[in-house]
């Protein structure tokens, strides 16, 4: 619980990812495309890996990951991040955290 | 003409015999068949070498060929030497022969009269006259034997060998067969367009699934056309709002149900899916991760919904905008499932026979084109129920109207250019 919490308040967008995980790289992709600099932690490359893909099941991520963090709260997982998105929600949540070169 | 009218008695035969009896089971078949080869079958056994010699040519009788008459001659003399055999072991005082032997060839021949030819009774008459053969002309003639059963052997095992590969590959084929007119019947009845339905080499279950999704697909678009109808009516009479959001809420309920048919067949076989095979052949050109692109979509409503208020204007493009966004993000999540399979399956030393490895990790990922698919058809989904919300009733229900005779038009159009008539070949 800790871990993920903790990796989760340190950056501004956390997505919480598996390395062969491509759905995972799309969301990037769309936080790219929206300005937003994420943070990528594989949770199959960390010795915790386990205990926080559990943390993750019970903070409500059907599939563990992607699971998307925003100022350090959890949004969801690629449905709710899509379904923010196209009711127009997302881009108010990322305005504080854009950073466009 | 079967081994079992051999009769054996001795313990020293049984071992022969037991190979005889062995060799022909099922195998009875094999030797009327290949001529030639099979007439030098003879088992390496030795004192009851007689007995099998004179098995394989009462057989061989049955189907006299030219190839026949040297290895015949070649065979005979087993049976002259067999009788001298026993004679001169007799005289030896060889207790490993028996005089039932020859008897019994003897009395083979008797028997085995009405198949046998007159060359087979030709040896029994010569035994007396071969008396003078020499012992290690015999010696070397069973040599020659066991070395002709021995290559008849592999041969044989290399055609069985054969034989059953043809066997599984036929029932592969059958079994293919029956799953692809099992969908034809579907498809045929219910379909547009002149697709034929695949399924690769789904197991059973997922057929089962495929076909159901099939039927079921097929009453979709029926009552989606019925829909259609009746939006049209609605709209030209004029009925009251509240009347109209009940035709607009089933309209949307019904894309929702082909959206969950879809995520259940998925699981079945997701290739299936993106394939597009279950639509007709014009949306398939415009198919997007297994159904249409939910920017086109907007593309194809937006015109037929004017007039829109500035608020509406403003909302719509803000939802084209994230929509194609989405879209994109998919799309490129897509091409690296694709480049994450390709250099899977490509991986590993193209010199080894063994590829499993590579072709079960390639499995693993393939997994996520499930997620894939679902992630498209939620997009398909967000983006009906965003338009819902932005427009007005009347707005919407054109809306589905247009949506639905948009799609109706593609199927017309397959069915139209699958029944084009062919251009004339040039001269």
């Amino acid at each position: 619980m800790d871990k993920v919490m903790r990796l989760a308040s340190e950056k501004d967008v956390v997505v919480f990812s598996k390395s062969s995980c491509c759905l995972c790289y799309a969301i990037t992709i769309l936080f790219q495309e929206l300005g937003v600099t994420s943070t990528v932690h594989e949770i199959d490359q960390d010795p915790e890996g386990r205990e926080m893909e559990k943390t993750l099941v019970r903070l409500g991520c059907n599939a563990p990951v992607p699971a998307i963090f925003v100022g350090g709260r959890l949004v969801g997982s690629t449905n709710e991040v899509m379904s923010l998105h196209l009711s127009g929600g997302l881009i108010p949540m990322l305005k504080p955290y854009q950073t466009w070169c | 003409m079967s081994s079992s009218s051999l009769e054996v008695s001795t313990p020293m035969e049984e071992e022969g015999i037991e190979a005889i009896e062995t060799w022909n089971v099922g195998e009875q078949q094999e030797l009327e068949g290949d001529e030639g080869s099979k007439l030098s079958i003879a088992l390496d056994i030795n004192s009851t070498c007689a007995k099998v010699a004179f098995f394989i040519i009462s057989k061989s009788m049955n189907s006299p060929t030219p190839q026949f008459v040297p290895s015949r001659l070649g065979i005979y003399e087993p049976i002259h030497q067999t009788g001298i055999w026993g004679e001169n072991f007799k005289s030896n005082g060889n207790p490993n022969t028996s005089t039932s032997v020859i008897v019994e060839v003897d009395n083979k021949l008797e028997n085995e009269s009405e198949t046998t030819s007159h060359e087979m009774l030709a040896p029994s008459n010569n035994y007396e006259q071969e008396a003078s053969k020499p012992i290690d002309k015999i010696q070397r003639r069973l040599a020659q034997n066991r070395e002709a059963a021995r290559k008849s052997r592999l041969r044989k095992k290399a055609y069985v060998q054969q034989l059953e590969n043809s066997r599984l590959k036929l029932i592969q084929l059958e079994q293919e067969l029956q799953r692809a007119r099992q969908q034809g019947l579907y498809m045929g009845g219910v379909l547009e367009g002149s697709h034929i339905g695949f399924s690769g080499t789904v197991n059973s279950e997922d057929s089962v699934g495929i076909a159901a999704f099939e039927m079921e697909y097929g009453r979709w678009v029926d009552v989606q056309h019925r829909q259609i109808c009746e939006l049209r009516t609605a709209l030209n009479a004029h009925i009251s709002d509240i009347e109209l959001r009940i035709l607009v809420e089933s309209g949307m309920g019904h894309y929702f149900e082909l959206f969950r048919m879809k995520s259940t067949v998925a699981k079945a076989d997701v290739f299936y899916v993106i394939s597009g095979v279950w639509k007709t052949s014009a949306e398939r050109f415009f198919s997007w991760i297994g159904g249409f692109r939910p920017s086109e979509l907007l593309k194809v409503l937006v015109p037929q919904l004017d007039p829109l208020t500035e608020q509406q204007i403003l909302e719509v493009c803000n939802l084209k905008q994230s929509c194609q966004q989405a879209e994109d993000a998919l799309s490129q999540g897509m091409e690296k499932l694709q480049e994450t399979v390709s250099s899977t399956v490509a991986g590993g030393p193209v010199d080894e026979v063994s590829y499993i490895p590579q072709v079960a990790t390639a499995m693993e990922k393939l997994e996520a084109l499930v997620s894939f698919v679902n992630q498209a058809d939620h997009l398909r989904q967000e983006t009906l129920q965003q338009m819902s919300r932005i427009l007005t009733t009347r707005q919407a229900a054109r809306g589905l109207l247009a949506l639905g005779e948009y799609f109706h038009r593609l199927r017309a159009l397959s069915t139209l250019w699958a029944t084009r008539p062919s251009e004339p070949s040039l001269p």
